[in-house]
């Protein structure tokens, strides 16, 4: 970029004679997008079209705001991709483009391939969406920092505070697709890790057709309660259903009245339009007022991921991939999240630290790590891989 | 009236009043600092958080800020009488030296608003970083200092211009700034970061962070939010948080010395003028740890309404 433009916009937009004497930083981030996000059971949680997107853009504006005063400016280059596009290519075209710094909203294969693309460009990749967990295992890269949950973490989460409630007989309900039975399993990692017990199991096949329909009401009403049936005596029915075919059909319709976890009710998540603790109601009103609606966790992931490059570069003064690694893996990094504390990242696989909200749509229930469930260095670390059972090697 | 003149004149002469805001319950304790006991609480309006007496004691001001104001307390009726155009959702203010200049920080659009006591109108507004929250004022008045939480920044702003003159970097949500009263420190809290910064207001310049360590509690738990320092500026005392203790520093080699345990998510603190007492505010205990500043003990706790936010003490 040539001198010329950069002192003009400075000197129109009558910044002091300090700061126009340098050119600022630029720091360009790419936000690599799915096609599609799943449509919703529920219509008043369907993914808005500008779902993550809309919190990195947030970030951008909250990074440039301390930009101003540090002469370092933001922007975002938004890269939405077609169903069959190879995030590859796209990870290619953005290093055309100087981009090093790549926010990714994509599935786990999605990612990996986007990861092993940008690691050949030296960039950095944040996953602000993927639950996977072989992502922080042995699927593992040096260049992809995770600001999502894993699914371990959100049933850990969920766990902590079901054992802490003493319900600890669950019957657990799978959808019939890989990304449910990942859940599931999660599910059942956390029972075994907390002391919780599965009585019992069963499918819900997914078998086509449309998720509304106008009378769907009354063949629900009569099949879940006979769906439920005759299962072993239980606490909470926990469902794991990332397919949204059937777990926000479960609440109120069991054959037994029994609270329903997972998928639907009482749901473990990064971030909830309903919390309002720790200055989160000043994150949600900006949120709003300027996107016209709710914020969700994608929303959430990506703001954050966005935020850790603004505190990294803001730190050391370089938008060079490897001296924001260097500084996000550091014990220097202590990110504010509207989370009640520090926010760091777990050096054995990139995954960053975080309370796990647990939200009925409507208010947070509550937020885990429970207390009593101790850990000699982070009690956060006690949702999740934790070090002595990480495969992750980075390379 | 009558009734809250007999209240007056039954307090005994040199007792001083500590005003305390409770968040959750909507309400101020006041408190008798020789009894140290709860007198009298005052309704006021929703969420009060940011507390401070006018200079002449005559009134209390409270930042209400799901009401969007901040309400005066007039300390005679122990009634609210007035409301100050805040801007929306204040939390934390400070007044000027001379006490005619009222400094408000708006969360919700990145802003201080400059409020004239004496016409009680909004003066200007500064443009500072996302979320100011902590307001410090240098003992000249010639200084503002603003902390914003999401930017984490202690911006340093001209009274006499209304521009800022110098951004100075801090760890992660600041909090609260104060100023030594000779002015020659700045000391700035961090509550995520879990450091306070220790700042040269000539040089905008960090001159060291304050750690804090704790056996047997983890450092996500250590949360550094009010500050007061004693004026002879020997002794600082930080309120850190959910770790439920009050550090006590050095004001000359800026090491912490004694950790006291008060009450628990301490938030807020408060001098009696004589300096023989600090108060502070404990939100999820319902109540204020009463530490004698000489012996550096705890030496009582009183209970007040819940979640306890802000306090503050008259000074005659």
């Amino acid at each position: 970029m040539s001198r010329f433009p950069a002192l003009t916009f400075l000197i129109l937009f009558g910044l002091t004679a300090a700061t126009a004497a340098a050119e600022p930083l630029d720091v360009k981030i790419g936000y690599l997008r799915r096609a599609a996000h799943l449509e919703t059971i529920a219509l008043t949680q369907m993914p808005p079209p500008d779902d993550g997107l809309a919190g990195a853009q947030m970030a951008v504006k909250d990074n440039d705001t301390t930009g101003r005063f540090l002469n370092q400016r933001f922007s975002l280059v938004d890269v939405h991709l077609k169903p069959d596009d190879d995030p590859a290519a796209a990870v290619a075209r953005l290093a055309d483009q100087g981009i090093r710094l790549v926010v990714a909203d994509l599935p786990a294969d999605g990612l990996l391939k986007a990861a092993d693309a940008g690691k050949t460009h030296g960039m950095l990749i944040f996953n602000a969406a993927a639950l996977a967990d072989r992502l922080r295992q042995q699927d593992c890269r040096a260049n992809v920092i995770h600001t999502a949950p894993s699914r371990a973490m959100l049933a850990d989460g969920l766990a902590q505070y079901l054992v802490w409630k003493k319900w600890t007989r669950w019957l657990l309900v799978t959808g019939s697709h890989e990304r449910d039975k990942l859940y599931a399993a999660a599910i059942k990692r956390a029972a075994n890790r907390f002391g919780a017990k599965i009585v019992g199991e069963r499918e819900f096949k997914d078998t086509g057709g449309a998720r509304r329909t106008d009378s769907g009401v009354v063949q629900i009403q009569r099949q879940i309660p006979v769906f439920t049936q005759q299962a072993p005596a239980y606490d909470v029915l926990v469902a794991a259903d990332e397919s949204e075919v059937f777990a926000s059909y479960l609440p109120y319709r069991t054959w037994e009245p029994r609270p329903v976890a997972g998928s639907a009710g009482l749901v473990p998540t990064s971030w909830d339009a309903s919390n309002g603790l720790w200055g989160g109601i000043q994150m949600q009103s900006r949120f709003t007022a300027r996107f016209k609606r709710l914020m969700t966790a994608l929303d959430m992931q990506a703001w954050t991921a966005v935020r850790m490059i603004g505190e990294a570069v803001s730190r050391k003064n370089s938008a060079d991939p490897k001296a924001v690694l260097d500084f996000l893996k550091s014990p220097q990094l202590a990110l504010g999240a509207f989370k009640g504390q520090k926010l760091t990242l777990r050096d054995w696989d990139l995954q960053l630290r975080q309370p796990i909200l647990l939200t009925d749509g409507r208010t947070i229930v509550s937020v885990s790590p429970q207390e009593g469930f101790l850990h000699q260095y982070s009690e956060l670390d006690t949702l999740g891989y934790d070090r002595p059972e990480t495969k992750c090697k980075l390379q | 009236m009558a009734a809250a003149l007999a209240l007056i004149s039954a307090t005994p002469a040199h007792a001083y009043l500590a005003y305390v805001s409770n968040e959750k319950s909507n309400t101020v304790s006041i408190i008798d600092t020789d009894k140290l006991a709860v007198v009298k609480t005052i309704k006021v309006g929703q969420r009060p958080r940011g507390i401070e007496l006018t200079k002449d004691d005559k009134y209390c001001l409270v930042a209400v800020g799901d009401d969007d104001t901040i309400q005066m307390i007039d300390t005679k009726s122990n009634e609210v009488t007035a409301t100050l155009p805040s801007g929306p959702d204040p939390e934390l203010f400070t007044l000027d030296p001379t006490g005619k200049l009222l400094y408000v920080a708006n969360e919700n659009d990145n802003t201080v608003t400059v409020i004239d006591m004496d016409k009680r109108v909004p003066l200007g507004e500064v443009q500072v970083g996302v979320e100011p929250e902590g307001m410090g004022i240098s003992p000249d008045g010639k200084v503002l200092v603003n902390t914003s939480e999401t930017t984490n920044m202690a911006h340093f702003i001209d009274t006499a211009t209304q521009k800022i003159v110098a951004n100075v970097l801090v760890d992660s949500r600041p909090r609260f700034a104060a100023f030594k009263s000779d002015g020659s420190e700045l000391w700035v809290s961090s509550e995520v970061g879990g450091t306070v910064s220790i700042i040269d207001p000539v040089k905008h310049a960090v001159i060291t962070k304050v750690t804090f360590t704790i056996p047997g509690l983890r450092s996500e738990a250590i949360q550094p939010v009010g500050i007061n320092l004693t004026k002879d500026g020997k002794t600082g005392f930080v309120a850190l948080g959910p770790a439920n203790r009050v550090a006590v520093i050095d004001g000359v080699t800026h090491q912490v010395t004694k950790y006291l345990l008060v009450g628990q998510r301490v938030w807020h603190m408060a001098f009696t003028p004589d300096e023989k007492y600090l108060l502070t505010t404990n939100g999820l205990s319902n109540d204020v740890s009463v530490i004698d500043v000489a012996a550096l003990k705890v030496i009582k706790s009183i209970q007040v309404g819940e979640l306890p936010w802000g306090v503050t003490i008259t000074q005659h």
